[in-house]
This record gives C-alpha cells, sequence and structure tokens, in this order.
C-alpha cells in the first residue's frame, strides 16, 4: 500500500516558476492558475529549450503570469503586448515569444494591435484568458461580457453583444485558432504546445472562471460551480461555424470548444530580410500533434 | 473458464498508479482537485492550514487508488498537489 498523502515544501512545476512568489494573487477559485500551469506544461512539451521561450503580458489579473514564469517575460502596459512581443520578435527571430494576456487588454484597449499583428501573420502565440469582464479593476464590463451579463458598469444588464474571438481571429488571419476551458486542462495544454510549434501568429483563448468580478453577480456561482458548469454545458466540435461560437453563458447556454482552425499563410517576414537559417523548424521541433485536428481552409 | 473473452495481452496489462505529494500552505481551498478526480481519492481535511483553508488529503482506503492521471497536478491553481507515478499493479 501506498502512504497516504506526502506533504512536501515544493511542487514539481516548481523550477518553470518564479515560486519565490507563492502564493500568487489570484482570488480562490481562479482559473488562472489552472491556465498558467497549461502553458508552462506546453513549454516543457513544445521541445523548444526554455531559454528560447519569452512571455509577455500586458495588465490585468492575467497580466500577471509574466510574473510568474520562469522564463524571459515583460510585463508590458495595458494593451500593448502585441507591439511589445512583435518588436521582441523582429529583432531577435531565435526567441519564441507568447503573450499572455486578458480580455480586456487584448480586445478593448489592445483591440487594434491584435487586429494588424493577426492580418500580417507575426510569428507570435497569443493566449488570451477570457474572465468576461475587467477582473483586475473590479469587474467592469468589458468587449467579452455576455449580452445581459451583470457587472458593476452595467446594473441592468449588458446591452450589447460580445465578440466572437476565434471568429475574429480567425477572420483577421490568425493560422490556428483554438479555444478551450480552464477545466479542459489536457486539450489545452496540447493545443497550447501545438500553437507554440506552429509558425504564424496563432491563437488560443481560455475561457476562465472568475468568481469575484463575473461568477458572482451572474449568478454562476464560487469558482467550482462556474467548471462544473463547463463540465455540463460544453461540447467539442472542431469544425462548428465560427460565426456560432459567440458566448451567452445562461443556465442552459452551450459552449462550443475546439481547435477550429489550422492552416498555412506567409509569415510576416520584412522585405529584404531572410529568416535566420536555424530556424528550420524540423531540427528543434517535435511533430505536430495528430491529435490536433482543424480545418484548413476557411 | 470457457467462453469467457479475455484480451490477449492481459498478463501484461497494467493500471498505472500515483503517489499524492501535497504542500497544504499553498492551498487556496477551491476544491477542484477534490470534486474532479475521477477515482475520488481526496477529500478536506479536518485541519485548516495558515491562511484558513482545508486543503486535500487521501480519503482512507482510497492510499492505492490513484491512477495517475494528473489532473489535479494540471487544475490546481495554486500548485499545491501533484503526483508522481509509481510501480505500477499488475491486473
Ligand atoms: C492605460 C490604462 N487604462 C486603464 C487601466 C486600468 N486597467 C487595469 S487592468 C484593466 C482591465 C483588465 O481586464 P482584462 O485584460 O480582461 O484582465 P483580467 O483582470 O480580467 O484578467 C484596466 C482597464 C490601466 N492600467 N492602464
Ligand atoms: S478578480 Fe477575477 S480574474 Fe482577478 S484574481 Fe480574482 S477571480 Fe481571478
Ligand atoms: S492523479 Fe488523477 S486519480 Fe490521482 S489524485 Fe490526481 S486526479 Fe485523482
Ligand atoms: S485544487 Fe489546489 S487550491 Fe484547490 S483545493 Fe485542491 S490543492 Fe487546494
Ligand atoms: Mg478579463
Amino acid at each position: 500500500m501506498c502512504p497516504r498523502e506526502i506533504v512536501v515544501n515544493e511542487h514539481k512545476l516548481d523550477p518553470i516558476l518564479r515560486s519565490d512568489r507563492l502564493p500568487h494573487i489570484w482570488c480562490p477559485g481562479c482559473g488562472l492558475g489552472p491556465a498558467m500551469a497549461c502553458f508552462a506544461n506546453a513549454i516543457q512539451e513544445s521541445g523548444i529549450p526554455v531559454d528560447e521561450h519569452v512571455c509577455v503580458s500586458g495588465i490585468g489579473c492575467t497580466g500577471r503570469v509574466a510574473g510568474y514564469l520562469n522564463v524571459d517575460s515583460f510585463h508590458t502596459t495595458h494593451g500593448r503586448a502585441i507591439p511589445f512581443a512583435t518588436g521582441l520578435k523582429l529583432s531577435n527571430p531565435d526567441l519564441h515569444v507568447t503573450v499572455f494576456s486578458g480580455d480586456g487588454d487584448l480586445f478593448a484597449i489592445g483591440g487594434n494591435h491584435m487586429l494588424h499583428a493577426a492580418r500580417r501573420n507575426v510569428d507570435l502565440t497569443v493566449i488570451c484568458v477570457n474572465n468576461f469582464n475587467y477582473g483586475m479593476t473590479g469587474g467592469q464590463l468589458g468587449p467579452t461580457t455576455p449580452y445581459a451579463a451583470k457587472t458593476t458598469t452595467t446594473p441592468y444588464g449588458n446591452p450589447d453583444g460580445p465578440l466572437n474571438i476565434p471568429h475574429l481571429a480567425a477572420a483577421l488571419g490568425a493560422v490556428f485558432v483554438a479555444r478551450w476551458t480552464v477545466l479542459h486542462v489536457r486539450q489545452l495544454q496540447k493545443a497550447i504546445a501545438f500553437a507554440l510549434q506552429k509558425k504564424g501568429f496563432t491563437f488560443v483563448e481560455v475561457l476562465s472562471p472568475c468568481p469575484i468580478g463575473f461568477g458572482r453577480p451572474n449568478d454562476l456561482g464560487d469558482g467550482l460551480e462556474e467548471m462544473s458548469f463547463y463540465r455540463r454545458q460544453s461540447v467539442v466540435d472542431d469544425q462548428a461555424p465560427l460565426d456560432s461560437l459567440e458566448i451567452d453563458m445562461s443556465k442552459d447556454s452551450t459552449l462550443v470548444l475546439g481547435n477550429f482552425v489550422d492552416r498555412e499563410r506567409p509569415v510576416y517576414q520584412p522585405m529584404g530580410t531572410e529568416p535566420p537559417a536555424h530556424r528550420d523548424r524540423s531540427v528543434i521541433y517535435q511533430p505536430a500533434d495528430p491529435e490536433v485536428k482543424a480545418r484548413e481552409a476557411l | 473458464m470457457a467462453g469467457v473473452r479475455q484480451p490477449l495481452e492481459q498478463s501484461v496489462l497494467t493500471t498505472p498508479r500515483g503517489q499524492t505529494y501535497i504542500i497544504p500552505q499553498r492551498c487556496k481551498g477551491c476544491r477542484f482537485c477534490i470534486d474532479f478526480c475521477p477515482k475520488d481519492v481526496l477529500e478536506e481535511s479536518t485541519d485548516i492550514n495558515s491562511k484558513g483553508y482545508h486543503y486535500p488529503v487521501v480519503s482512507a482506503g482510497k492510499e492505492d487508488a490513484c491512477v495517475q492521471c494528473t489532473f489535479c497536478t494540471l487544475v490546481c491553481p495554486e500548485f499545491a498537489i501533484y503526483t508522481e507515478e509509481i510501480e505500477p499493479e499488475t491486473l
């Protein structure tokens, strides 16, 4: 028989975290911890040396990820993670640059940067944690807040419809587009690892409970209840029509998850320059994950 | 036992097994690991940690129930629990 639990002081993921900063600031039941754990595991799974990874975040609870991962990282100003990451990637193409930020940071104040980086197909991975509100500043309405949802700035309900993020990312030109929840840890980790390995602008939306800012005013309960909602209401459909992916979050609504897009487009390269020879990814990249299958044409 | 179908390699089939490790002072009591463990290995401690949360412990009688699926390791927001694979049992 095994002993029951063994009490220890360190976690096996501690080497890839700045564990001296733990416990992190995130609330009990927040989904940012599992989102970061999946990213940390995907970094290890990607086969790309840890030294070559960079994580860039904007401002928000999600933006804190850059400060907790033990990779080179930069916590930029609000909305500016993508332009910072673009500059970093172009000045040092050997780096594998991931933007890890929130829905508000990437699609409200930073929306225009998202638009042009995807259009250019800059070689970046963008991971957007969508918790349907501005968590850090007290639960205000954001561009992904569902229709009729209550926030501190829409106490009678949101009169706007939410952005359909995967549809938008695909329309802008992203070459890989996925959506998972923080309950779907294995699929999420695989999708991130795949995105890290793929050349071009790759995009992963991560649905995540913010029990403080969004769960409580919208009767979703605590983090555990919202995770149970994800388990009950999620449907995996890689081939779902992209315009059907809008999120409602009402009691009987469905969350459609999957790896929706996987296609090729020319990757951004300034005129008259060549990608460095050792960027031949067949050398350092593992073969694409056969489990990740998505549409090749829109 | 004539007529009972058996997988051909039954003698070599194994179920993975895991040993649970816990860092009680990191836990914030969200219960993700407890409620979503597919084998119901975990339950809340009777003790509380220094922040006042009940952390997970292995339930009595579940010492050998962990199948090393690593779900708790990935889903814990606080990096407070993980498992390591140990010698599997032969079926
Ligand atoms: C220029 C500027 N405007 C506004 C703010 C205030 N602010 C900080 S975080 C934030 C929104 C964060 O929302 P999101 O990106 O969804 O992150 P979350 O906290 O939900 O993870 C805002 C508006 C700021 N820091 N800088
Ligand atoms: S406010 Fe929301 S997003 Fe921010 S740490 Fe708390 S639960 Fe997480
Ligand atoms: S590894 Fe899987 S079976 Fe073992 S305790 Fe964790 S969740 Fe339960
Ligand atoms: S998932 Fe982590 S924080 Fe939540 S109860 Fe389990 S050990 Fe504690
Ligand atoms: Mg947010």
